[in-house]
């Protein structure tokens, strides 16, 4: 038998995701928008909660202890829809395993 | 319905407001004795109108909403937003009990709607003072061009500058059909009710309201306003949308005080490079 990793139940750990909307594709640029996610059930996170952002850029989230796993790609627009605007483009999701 | 009288019809800087922002808002336009019973009306609901029933008939049997969109301000607005005589597609009470524990995802209502040379209002009515623990609608100032469908947008909770309506009783507002918005949780004692009707256009979108005021300065800042949400490159597209907007309901397809359109569509014809400058003109055969 080959060791498995600790389950969720037996590290007690749980997930808490943030995610940032920053201004530019730059790390370090403000934090347009903001969502939180909370694994450990303890708070209750949703639309419309708060006007006040928890960080001023995704930097400061880093400096607090996030863990950024994941950031959106650049891509470029589609032939023919250049001006279009849609969803936010600079999305980072970060972790905290608490 | 009869034309309303220009006084109460909206002016250019309101309509271009509408343009930038996707909202114009009313406070307490309805006056306090219709604020009283509306609770009452409401609770009791309000027949259903088929879809694209014209507004002139669609609330006969309706009372109390037939003075609601015959107040000279309420119809001014209207006409200056939809035009004379617009359909009602449908109308809905929406009720946020105390305490009720969910808020709607974000989204736009309907399915993704791109149209550019028109567009649907939906008119949300507060017979209430909505205080911000009672979880009025949350809206997003300048979404209603984005082209997303319906509750895609969901996975945003909150975004710089957004609306978290606080309003006073009687407050009207009417809201561009593609604008990101939702019910927020109601933290409060008191049930939250809001009437909302959606309006379609039956005439093209075009100088309906007052427009004495076409070229104000006001009208082009409007037009140019920012919001803190917008990332720093698309909020310059958002500029370029609205102008396209504005053009087709102004009629005029010059406008551009700000060169966002004209700029990247500049693409002149005429030719002045003469054969003898062009590196790539096969050269003259001399004649013989
Ligand atoms: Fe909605």
């Amino acid at each position: 038998m080959t060791a498995t990793a600790e389950t969720p139940a037996q590290t007690g750990l749980r997930q808490q995701v943030l995610v940032l909307y920053l201004a530019s594709s730059a790390l370090d640029a403000r934090v347009v928008g903001w969502s939180t996610y909370d694994g450990t059930g303890e708070t209750h996170p949703t639309t419309g909660d708060s006007d006040e952002p928890p960080y001023t850029t995704g930097l400061d989230a880093l400096k607090d202890g996030w863990r950024l796993f994941q950031a959106s790609q650049l891509n470029p627009p589609y032939p023919g829809h250049e001006y279009d605007v849609s969803f936010l483009k600079h999305e980072f999701f970060f972790e905290k395993l608490v | 319905m009869p034309h309303p009288h220009r006084k109460h019809l909206l002016t250019s800087v309101q309509m271009a407001h509408f343009v930038a922002t996707g909202a114009l808002r009313m406070d307490a336009v309805v006056p306090d004795d219709m604020n009283q019973q509306a609770i009452e009306v409401l609770k009791a609901g309000v027949p259903a109108v088929p879809y694209g029933t014209p507004l002139s008939e669609a609330f006969v049997d309706s009372d109390f909403v037939q003075r609601l969109v015959e107040l000279p301000e309420v119809a001014g607005a209207i006409h200056s937003l939809v035009g004379p005589e617009p359909t009602v597609d449908h109308h809905a009470v929406h009720i946020r009990k105390a305490h009720e524990g969910e808020a709607q995802n974000l989204h736009g209502d309907a399915i993704i709607d791109v149209r550019t040379d028109a567009f649907d209002v939906q008119l949300m009515y507060y017979p209430q003072d909505v205080t911000l623990e009672m979880g009025g609608t949350l809206s997003v100032p300048g979404s209603h061009l984005r082209r997303t469908n319906e509750s895609d947008t969901g996975r945003y909770q909150n975004l710089l500058g957004q609306t978290r309506l606080v309003c006073p009783a009687g407050t009207v507002q009417f809201l561009h059909h593609g604008i990101w918005h939702g019910g927020r949780k109601n933290d409060s004692d008191l049930d939250r009710y809001m009437f909302k009707i959606r309006f379609n256009p039956t005439v093209r979108q075009v100088r309906l309201w007052n427009t004495d005021d076409l070229y104000d300065d006001a009208v082009a800042a409007e037009l140019e306003q920012n919001f803190p949400w917008y990332e720093n490159a698309t909020g310059r597209l958002e500029k370029y949308n609205r102008i396209v907007l504005w053009r087709a309901i102004s009629g005029d397809d010059t406008y551009d005080p700000n060169y966002w359109v004209t700029r990247v569509s500049n693409r002149p014809q005429r030719v002045i490079t003469d054969r003898a400058n062009n590196p790539h003109a096969k050269v003259k055969k001399e004649m013989v």
